[in-house]
Formats: C-alpha cells, structure tokens, sequence
C-alpha cells in the first residue's frame, strides 16, 4: 500500500497559497483508508445477486438498494468531514509490473472523487428505491439489479481511479453495463441494436481515451495522476512535446461518453431501456463521466504549455452541443428522447464549463443536473407507467391524475430551465457568468462563442421543456389507458430528488455561500480558476427575461386544443425537418461508415482472403495434384505395364490353383501330410 | 535293449493323433490331436537318445523344448479357439472359412 | 525434493502424458471408462505438477532457467536433453497442463463422431506431451522435436472426428469433405514452415562451430548471438527461415488461411487446443529463439513483422465481420488477437513482450472458452449459421450468458485478461525499441487500437444474432437444446475464473514474466 501522500499535501498548501485559494487538507484517517469498501460493496454485490439473487427474498433488489444506502451515507459522511477539514488520501495496491510501469488499483479520496461518491449514492439509492416499483413484474427482475449493480461498481471504480488504467477499467465497466441494460429487452432487435450503437460509438471515442492515457502515461512514465501531475509541475516530462495530443486525445474519449457532438448519437437511442436506467446512467452520473475526466486532468487542461490548447476544443464542441442538440429535443414526440437530448445539450454546458476553465461551475452543474435531471426521468417514468407510452401524442392533462409527479415534475423543470430559486438557476448562471467572466479577460472566439450560444441555450431548453410539460400535463388526456398515480416507493424518491433539485442551488451562492467550491477544490493539485464575488446581475437580467419569455412563447403555441396532434402542428420550415433527421448524422454514420464497413469491405475482405491469399496454397495443391496425376499416367501406363503383365499371368496361375483351396483347415492338414509322405517315400526311394 | 516296443508306440501315438486332426470336427479336440503327434515324436526321441546313447543327450534336450513349445502352441492355440467361440458360438472347423480365396 | 528440482519435475510434466497415453493403449476398446479415468488422472497428476512448478518456482529469480537439467542425448550431433524454465515459459507451461485437464473433463460426455475415445484421448495426451515439451525445452532439436510432435495428432483429429460437411475449395474449385481439406492444409503449411526452421537450425548448428564446438543449446546459441557471432547474409537467411516456420504457426497473415479451415473443421476439443495453445508455439518461438539469437536481424525487421501484425488485425476483423458461421468467425478473430500478440513482440521491448506472454495467455483462457461453447453450441444445434440462430437467451440462458462473457473478455473488455494485453501491446508500440521508426510504430498503434473497435463491432454482431431477440420456429420444440451440462460448467467455470482473476490481478501471469522479459530484452538489445 502507497502511504498517504504527505510530501504532496505539503506541496498542495504551497501551491494553494500562490493561487491565492487557502484550503487545509488531512489525510482523512481511517475513513479514508477504508473508503475502498466504497467501491468494493456494490461490486461483490453484483456476484451475490448473479448467483444468489433469484433465491433471496427480495430478488437482489434488497442487496443492490442496500448498497448504494452504503455508498451514500460513506459518502455523506465523507463529504461532511471534507468540508470540515478537507480529506486527500491515496490508496493502492499493487497488481502486477509491466517493464517500469507499476499497475495497482487504488483509491482516491478528494474533493472531486466525494462528490461522486456522495452523488452516485444518493442518486442511485433513490433511484433503486423507484426501481423496485417501476420494474414491479419485469421478466428479468433479478438481472435488472444485477446489470444496475454493476453499474455502479463500475461507475466507482471509475471515479476512484488514482491511475489511467483504473479510469479505463471503470470507464469500460460502465460501457458493458450500459450496453446490457438499454438491450434489456433485447427480445426485440431495435433494443439490441440501440445497445449496439451505444457501446460502438464509445468504442470509436475510446480509441482516443485509449491512444490519450497511452501517450500521456509514456510521456510521464507512470499511470499514477499524481505522479503524471507532479512531473508536470516539475518540468521533468516529456508531456509538453505531446500534450496537445494527449489533450485532445483524452477528450475525444470524454466526448465519447459525455456524448458530446458529433458522438453524441448514441445517447438518444439509449432511452430503450428501462427508465430507471435513464435516469441514473444516462441523465445522472455515467454520461458525466467525459465531465469528470477533463475535471480529474483539469490541471492539464489549465497549463498552455500542455493541453492547454485543447481548452478552445472543448469550449467549442461543449457550445455546439449544448445548442444544436438542444434543437433536437424540440421535434421529439417522445418524451424520454425530449430529456435525452436535453441531457446531451446539458452536459455540454458542463463542457463548455470545463472549456473554459470554469472547473467548479461546470461541477455544480454536473451536481445539480444529476437531480433534477434523474427526478425529470423518474417523473417521464412514472408518468410512461400510467400510461403505457412514451408518446407525448398519448399524453395530455395528467396533471390531474398524477399531482405528485406533476409537482415533482414542475421543480424539476423549473431547476433544468434555470428559474430562481431552483438548483439550476445557481449552477447555469455560475456557468454563463464564468464564461463570461472568461471571455471578457481574454476575448477568444471560443469563449465568445460559448457565451452567446450558452444564452440561446437557455431559451431553447426553456422551449422545449414548455411544450413537454403543457403536452404533458395540461389540456385534456387523450391517450386510451387509465391514468393513475404511482404507488408511494415511485413517488417517494421524487419528492427526494426533488427536495434537492430545490435547494442544492443554495450550495454555491455567489458571494453568500462557498461550501460546493470548498468542497470540490480540495485537489492534490491547485485548481486556479475565478471565482466571482457575487451574482453577475446584469447576465441574470438577460438570461431570466430570455427563459421566461420562452416558457410563454412554449406554453402559447402548444397550448390546449382539441387534440394532441393539434397542438403539436409548430413547425418551422426548413429547419424541422432538418431537425426531425438529427441534422442527418445517424444517417451519415449508418449509410457512410457502418454499411459500407460491414458490407462490401468486409465481404470483400473474405473474398479476397478466400480465393487470393489463400489461392496461393489452393493453387500449390491443384498444380501437385495435376503433376501427381500425370505422374500416375505414366506410372500405370509405361512403368507398370511390365509389372502388370507378369501379375496378369501369376494372377491366371493363381485363380486356378486357389480352387483347390477350400478353407478347410483339415483338407490343408492331410494335403500336407501327403505332401510329407510323398517326400519320405521320394528319399527312401532315391 | 530293444528300440521296437519305443518305436511302435510312437507310431500309434502318431496316426492317432493325425487320424484326430484329420477327422475330428471340433477344434479342441484337433488341438488334442496335434498334442498327441507332438508326444510321438517326445517318445521317439528320449527313445533314440537312450538307445544310441548320445552323451550330449541331445535328444532328452530337444524334447524338453518340445514340452515347452507344445504348451506354448496349445495356449496360443485354445486361447484362438475360444475367441473363435466366442464371437461365433461354434468351435466346428468345417464352418471356418473366412481365409478360403 | 532435491530430484524435484533438478529436472524431474519439468519430465514429468513433459512424459506423464505419454505414459498416459501408453497406458491407454493398453486398455480394451470397450472399457470406456478405465479410459476416461486414466486420462483423467493423467492429465490431473500433470496438473498438479505443473501447480507444484509454479509454486517452487523462485519469482525472485524468474529471469534464471529453473527445474533445468542437461542430459547427452544424441552425441553424434551434440543434441541433449535440455530442459528448463523460466519466467517467460511457465505461465505457458501451466496453461498447457490446465487447458489439457479441461479438454478431457469437457471430454467426459462430449464425444466427436466416430466415437473411439482410446485414439481421441490418447492423440490428446500426446499433444499434451509436445506442448509442454515445447516450453521446456532448451535444444533446438528437442524444440523442433516437440514442435513436430504435435502435428500428426492434430492432424489425426481433424481428419478423423473433424466436420464431414463438403466443401468446394475456391479458386481450383475441387469439392472435398471439409475435413479432409483442413487436416491436409494443417498439415502441410505447418510442415512446409517446420522444413524451413530447421533448416535454420541447423544452419545456426553449423555456424556456432565457427566459434566452438558445434551446439543446438538455445542458451549457448543465445549468447553466442548476443556476442554478434550470427550476422550479415547468414543471419538474414536464418531469420527468414525461422520467421516462416514460427510465423505459419502463429499465423501471421498472410500464411494464416489454414487457421478457419482447420478451426472449423476440428472437433471441439481439437479446436479449443488449436486455439489455446498451439498458436502460441509459433509466438513462443519469436520470443525464446528468435529475438535472443537473431537480435539485430529482429531488430531490422521489426517493421516487417509489426506491419503483418497489424494486417492481420485489420483483415481479421474485416473478415470477421462478414461471416456466417460462428467457429469461422472465433477462427478470424484468432488471427486478429494473434495480431495484437505478435505487434507486442514486434515491439521489442519489455512492455511489449510482456504483453504478447499476457496476451498468449488471455487469448489461450478466453478463445479456449469461445471454441467450447461454440462447440457445444454446434452439437446442440447441429448448425453453425447464424443466420438460422437466434433468441439462445431465451432458448438456454446459461449458455447466452456464457457466451456473452466470452465475447466480452474476448473484445478486451478492462478488467477481463483479454485487456491487459491489447492494451500494452499498444502503449508498447508507441515507443518502440530504440531505432525502430516512431512514425511507423505508432501508426500502427492507431490503425490497431482501430482494430479494436472492429473486434467490438463483430462480437456484438454475433451476440446480437446469436443471443438475442426471437428464437426461430425450428428451436421452440427441440430436445436437444438442453442447457449447460455438469461436465460443460466443470470445463467452462475454471477458465471464467481465471479469465476474471487474470483480469483483476495480472500478477498472476506477470509477476513470472516481467523479470524474465526485462531480462531477455536487456540481454538481445543490450538495454
């Protein structure tokens, strides 16, 4: 095991006084030490609900839901000691040594890393607790908690990751999880295929996690963060001459699974499986998991002389997603896919945050959107299982029906469209403010450009979500079920999640409360970034104008009518349709990289392989077969003409002596005898 | 001494046992039968070695071979024979033909 | 254990399964089950020995041949009985012994048609005595000795119990049963590489005479090739020769279209050995004889061989993606991971040879474990289409879920074996041994992280058409899809494990390999 990492925390307090933020860090004691149970409990809790889950009595949903109530109280716990006095603590074991790299698994216990824990927690343990109601008499009950499980040891191992190797495993896990519960119901093909497309797209982004933590962990010469951090400091590395690639090569990897544009496609999709999946995977904490590595390496990303460079990348695709993807959510009918691609515009406010080295901002964006973004699917859950769709068009004036998901549904709403006092209200305004903030030290396109289309953002997520919520909850029900509310174990949690998509806005008040910052800046490695003393009131007079004015435009046009159909007839030319075809991407990857990839490449691959490479060979055999064949021409005609002259007349003789042969042994016996005695008598004759 | 006695014995002992192979339909009892020549022939030759008097008694020699290589032929021999049954639950000679042609 | 040590140990490892097969001779043929334990214990004893080796092997010293001895074998020739191991060849040594075990376990009720299990059991104890053998060995004719010795088993089982489907060859469009087809194609591209090795051998027999008494020892050749005494024309003529016999086994593309066909055609059990083991004779051989004895000539043509490698990665994913049949497609997929061990070695360096011994062994544990459930898959559904299957999650869970655990570990999932040695063979050829071109090496790394991609692409394909969705009408009512038997879990549950184990603690293989590659690189290359 490493010791806790002292020398560093010597070094932190150095550092932390040049970037002018005083934080004071232990070593976190026992708590620390043990925090690997974090990680290891929903792991071997997975194996016991793969082979005991069935036969328990709660069908695994007891011991999964049993494991995120652990991860969340340590996490709790651990949060709250971090805000007293601050906890860096580094753990690992070792397992294995390949050439001069050391491989270990460890534990990370920071500020960053307890957010997550305490966030996956949370979340998670709400969500579970929904779970057991919304998948109430699911064919694969058991499995559902066994895939979710591991989920969320992956998710962990992910974010406890003290080295690269670790990231990728976990980075990886949750892939593999993903990926069995969106084709949870792979009976049918398009859920596999959904599946599919969402670990190949992670595949092709990892191509450059993979080629990022390659160059990045030869250039320092360790997979450790710390040790790659602190040669950075030190000048003793050869990451310089690389760091722009491994920058941005990290990034496409983060892109990958942030589903930042142009891997973005993916995400949408993913909605085929079970809705507690969306809401903890692919809204809450997986599909954050691009945010926390940029974050994790943010001190890479901070330094010009690294990857420095990249930061404009990523300000740039972050604003392009959080726009143009908005866009999308507007045209979908169905209302997961509203909140899918909701989600993708969200995380590339988170993004762009990073982008622009708002490193605690774009956190707490990431902290709040995991509610109220979690509690907005839970309550399209809750609403889905009422009325057996997911089509706004079958929807329609539930909120007389469902008044707890309605209410839930309402804060959520208000949070994700950055109405005060909600969460997100805090954490966009943090964001755009230091964008802002930004792009007005140093004014770069990117930052520019992230500002303005952070802006347009807000009132096309202020939009979209007016036209969910009025088809949704207002005007008359016009689908063919019998809408009711769901039981207390579905509405529960979302009052949970509510009450934090509420008030955990009031985490981070600008010039009031510190306490978010505080809590994720307690980094081995000094995070230097802005930090406002106050609102910046006149961007709130801007934004807030801009949301409500499209919460009214949204509720006025999709207002009620006779029928659904009706209200929904908006559109706008050209630019729907462009719309309706996700600007023709997944059309591009299809036709343009899939088809041609499987079909004629690789068909013609096999032909080739079969009747070119191996034409070599096959043709070697033909020729030695035809030279054997004529070799045996002349053998039988020339050479063994002789011979089967002579065997002709040896086999005439010896057809007719073998009459004599009857197979009688007795008949030989006395032919032989006479044989012997005709002999005697020859020799006493002569 | 007299070898006469010694040699008609053998010559008995010998055309029984070739009228035996010769005759009999059941394989043990040709197996019987060529026990019987090879005795002659043990007969004939302690018989020989003690009339000429061979001081190498080659002959008492030669026959203690012959007891040794006889209950080798009749093991081999019997062991075939009972294969033979077993798979065609005959031991009759006149129905072994598979080697003719 | 003094005898232990000194080189009974590894014999027995090497002869048990002679012994056993000699004893299997000697039972009726209708005795099946004195057969089925002989070979039982035989392969167990084997095993526990070989469990033994690893845990009196000395880690400390992994870089030193252990358990050696050096006996005059055929004076004439100066060839001895040179046995030993190190860290390098006994992770391989335990793979042989325990892939061995698990073959005649799966064996137990799963018997290829025409049944005689006396030959199939006894063909598999003497493949087991040339595999092992193959590790263990220190003398170039004990090496090529061992080395052939596995070729007529192989041969013999995919021509009697292998696929009696026809099949009409391309291109000299002759129809011939299937399994005819592979076993003679086995059998010559193996032989025609085998001639040109030992032709090498010799020639490096002769040519150490220049220097001393001739020898066929590998660690006097070694030293002798360390100290530049093999160079110019002769060193690349031997490479040549030596590049082809290993590369033919390996396969490297191209000399690698005998591996589908064989792979489809050999019975279970014969493809599971085939892909487990065998194909790591040809990597063993790069990294034991050729890169210590020809280093600079390796050195020369590393580009060469990291460009085939990363050929075959590419082609074999292509060719996989575009196939039908299920052991066809594992079989491609040999060539593709086989690709990612030989870019490892073509690397030359510590990293990447670890990470071809790493990778050996994953893909010995997890294809191994592909080639039985598609076996056990193709007894039960009596096809190989995948167009026909379909729906097997419905039709035996086990089985899918198995089979989808494979493929997992078989795409390189992190923190199943499969990963550790994609991944270092990756970061290896970023930097490659001092003087190989960067430029060249890392855009292989890319091309073949590509590669890895297409791996995911064509497992999930065939999940997707085998595991999921409706089963076709033909299944609902067959009896013969019952789901995994005792004997399959027995066979299946030890490589799940070990695939999962080597996946979370690679030490198990590294901690015996780092030492023993640091050691060989730094020796060939002078590092």
């Amino acid at each position: 095991m490493l010791a806790s990492l002292t020398p560093l925390v010597t070094r932190f307090a150095f550092l932390s006084e040049e970037s002018g933020h005083e934080v004071h860090a232990g070593d976190g004691g026992a708590l620390a030490q043990w925090a690997w149970l974090i990680v290891v409990v929903p792991v071997v809790i997975t194996f016991l609900i793969v082979f005991f889950g069935k036969k328990s009595p709660l069908k695994g949903w007891g011991m999964a839901t049993f494991g995120m109530a652990f991860v969340a109280v340590y996490g709790a716990v651990l949060a709250w000691v971090n805000l007293q006095e601050g906890i860096l603590y580094e753990g690992a074991i070792e397992i294995g040594k390949i050439g001069p790299f050391a491989l270990q698994w460890g534990w990370v216990v920071d500020g960053l890393s307890i957010m997550m824990y305490f966030l996956v927690g949370v979340v998670g343990f709400l969500v579970f607790v929904y779970a057991k109601g919304y998948m109430k008499g699911d064919v694969r009950y058991t499995w559902f908690f066994a895939s979710f499980s591991l989920f969320a040891g992956g998710m962990l191992v992910l974010v406890s990751a003290p080295n690269l190797i670790q990231l990728i495993v976990g980075w990886e896990l949750v892939g593999v999880s993903s990926y069995l519960l969106i084709a949870h119901y792979w009976e049918d093909f398009d859920n596999v295929d959904a599946g599919n497309k969402a670990f190949m797209t992670n595949k092709v982004a990892d191509v450059g996690l993979f080629i990022g933590a390659i160059i990045m962990a030869l250039s320092a010469g360790s997979f450790q963060f710390s040790e790659i951090f602190e040669k950075m400091l030190s000048g003793q590395t050869s990451l310089a001459q690389f760091g722009f690639w491994a920058g941005l090569a990290l990034f496409i990897g983060a892109m990958g699974k942030s589903a930042q544009f142009p891997f973005h496609v993916w995400l949408p999709d993913a909605m085929a499986g079970p809705t507690p999946v969306s809401a903890l995977m692919h809204a809450a904490t997986m599909v954050t998991a691009g945010i926390y590595l940029v974050a994790r390496l943010f001190p890479f990303y901070q330094l010009p002389e690294f990857a420095g460079n990249v930061n404009a990348i990523i300000a740039i695709i972050g604003a392009i997603t959080l726009f143009f993807m908005g866009l999308l959510a507007l045209t979908q009918d169905d209302i997961k896919k509203v909140l899918a691609y909701s989600t993708v515009s969200q995380l590339g406010y988170m993004m762009a945050a990073m982008g622009v080295g708002a490193y605690s901002a774009g956190l707490f964006h990431l902290f709040t959107h995991a509610f109220f973004k979690s509690l907005l699917f839970l309550g399209a859950g809750s609403v889905i299982h009422a009325v057996h769709s997911n089509n706004m068009s079958d929807m329609g004036g539930l909120r007389k029906y469902m008044p707890a998901t309605f209410w839930t549904f309402m804060i959520g709403t208000g949070a994700l469209v950055g109405l005060f006092p909600f969460a997100g209200f805090w954490s966009k305004d943090e964001i755009i403010a230091s964008g802002y903030h930004t792009a007005s030290v140093d004014p770069t396109f990117a930052a520019w450009f992230m500002v303005i289309l952070s802006i347009g953002g807000a009132f096309i997520t202020a939009f979209y979500m007016a036209r969910a919520v009025s088809l949704t909850f207002f005007g008359d029900y016009t689908g063919h079920a019998h809408p009711h509310e769901s039981p207390k174990v579905m509405t529960l949690p979302l009052m949970g999640l509510a009450a934090f998509a509420a008030f955990a806005g009031f985490l981070n008040v600008p010039g009031v409360t510190d306490v978010f910052i505080r809590w994720v800046t307690v980094r081995a490695f000094p995070i230097v970034e802005h930090h406002a003393e106050g609102l910046n009131w006149p961007l709130v007079f801007i934004v807030t104008p801009i949301v409500l004015v499209a919460l009214t435009v949204g509720f006025w046009l999709f207002r009620p009518k006779e029928t659904q159909a009706e209200r929904d007839a908006f559109t706008i030319p050209v630019l729907y349709p462009l719309f309706e075809h996700k600007f023709y991407i997944d059309d591009f990857y299809m036709d343009g990289i899939i088809r041609p990839t499987m079909g004629p490449l690789a068909d013609g691959t096999l032909w080739i392989d079969m009747n070119i490479v191996d034409a070599v060979p096959n043709l070697a055999g033909g020729a030695a077969k035809h030279v054997a064949a004529a070799v045996n021409t002349v053998d039988q005609n020339v050479v063994d003409g002789v011979f089967n002259t002579a065997s002709a007349g040896t086999g005439a003789t010896g057809g007719f002596l073998r009459k004599a042969l009857t197979g009688r042994v007795q008949q030989y016996a006395a032919m032989s005898f006479a044989g012997v005695v005709i002999i005697a008598a020859l020799f006493m004759i002569f | 001494m007299t070898i006469i006695q010694f040699v008609l014995l053998g010559a008995a002992l010998f055309s029984i046992g070739l009228y035996g192979v010769l005759t009999r339909k059941n394989a043990v009892l040709v197996l019987a039968s060529v026990e019987l020549m090879l005795a002659a022939v043990n007969v004939n030759l302690v018989a020989f070695d003690v009339y000429l008097g061979d001081a190498s008694h080659a002959g008492q020699i030669m026959t203690l071979f012959l007891i040794a290589l006889a209950a080798a032929e009749v093991g081999i021999g019997i062991a075939i024979v009972l294969l033979v049954f077993r798979n065609r639950r005959s031991a009759n000679i006149d129905e072994l033909d598979v080697m003719r042609y | 254990m003094e005898w232990f040590d000194s080189g009974w140990g590894l014999s027995l490892v090497v002869f048990l399964p002679l012994v056993g097969a000699l004893v299997l001779a000697a039972i009726p043929r209708a005795n099946e089950a004195a057969m089925k334990w002989v070979a039982l214990v035989t392969a167990i004893v084997t095993f526990v020995v070989s469990i033994v080796l690893a845990m009196r092997f000395d880690y400390g010293a992994a870089a030193d041949i252990q358990f050696g001895t050096n006996l005059p074998w055929i004076d004439a020739i100066s060839a001895n009985y040179h046995i030993g191991i190190d860290g390098i060849s006994l992770p391989l040594v335990v793979l042989s012994t325990f892939i061995t075990l698990l073959v005649v376990i799966y064996s137990w009720e799963h018997w290829p048609e025409p049944h005689n299990p006396k030959l199939l059991l006894a063909l598999v104890m003497i493949l087991a005595t040339g595999m092992t053998g193959t590790f263990v060995a220190l003398d170039l004719i004990l090496f090529f000795v061992f080395f052939e010795i596995v070729l007529l088993p192989m041969y013999f089982m995919i021509g009697i119990w292998g696929d009696t489907s026809m099949r009409v060859v391309p291109v000299v469009n002759w129809e011939i049963e299937l399994r005819l087809y592979a076993s003679i194609k086995f059998f010559l591209f193996t032989l025609f590489g085998s001639a040109f090795m030992l032709l090498g051998f010799l020639a490096l027999y002769f040519k150490s005479g220049d220097v001393g008494p001739n020898t066929f020892d590998i660690l006097q050749l070694s030293e002798l090739g360390r100290a530049g005494v093999f160079t110019g024309a002769f060193a690349f003529w031997v490479f040549a020769a030596l590049f082809l016999g290993f590369a033919v086994k390996v396969p490297m593309w191209p000399l690698h279209t005998w591996l589908p066909d064989a792979h489809t055609a050999a019975p279970t059990i014969g493809s599971v050995i085939l892909a487990a083991i065998l194909l790591k004779l040809g990597t063993y051989g790069f990294i034991r004889i050729l890169i210590p004895i020809l280093p600079d000539e390796a050195r020369r043509w590393a580009w060469f061989i990291g460009v085939l490698a990363v050929i075959g990665i590419i082609y074999g994913s292509l060719a996989c993606l575009a196939q039908n049949d299920v052991k066809r497609l594992i079989a491609y997929s040999s060539v593709g991971h086989m690709g990612f061990v030989m870019l490892g070695v073509a690397t030359m360096t510590d990293i990447g040879i670890n990470a071809a011994i790493i990778g050996m062994v994953a893909h010995g544990l997890i294809t191994g474990l592909l080639f039985f459930i598609a076996g056990s898959m193709a007894h039960r559904y009596h096809t190989r289409d995948m167009n026909r299957l379909g729906g097997q999650m419905l039709l035996m869970p086990k089985m899918g879920v198995l089979l989808g655990f494979a493929a997992m570990a078989s795409l390189g999932l992190p923190s199943l074996a499969g990963f550790w040695g994609e991944f270092m063979s990756l970061l290896a050829s970023f930097n490659p041994l001092d003087g190989l071109s960067l430029g060249l090496f890392r855009t292989l790394m890319v091309l073949a992280s590509i590669g890895t991609v297409m791996t995911a692409g064509y497992m999930l394909w065939m999940l997707r058409s085998v595991n999921f969705g409706e089963p076709a009408a033909e299944w609902l009512d067959d009896h013969n899809l019952h789901d995994v038997d005792k004997f399959e879990w027995m066979a299946w549950a030890p490589l799940v494990v070990m695939t999962i184990a080597i996946g979370i603690y690679p030490k198990i293989v590294l901690g015996a390999t780092n030492d023993a590659v640091v050691n060989l690189v730094n020796k060939a290359f002078g590092g």
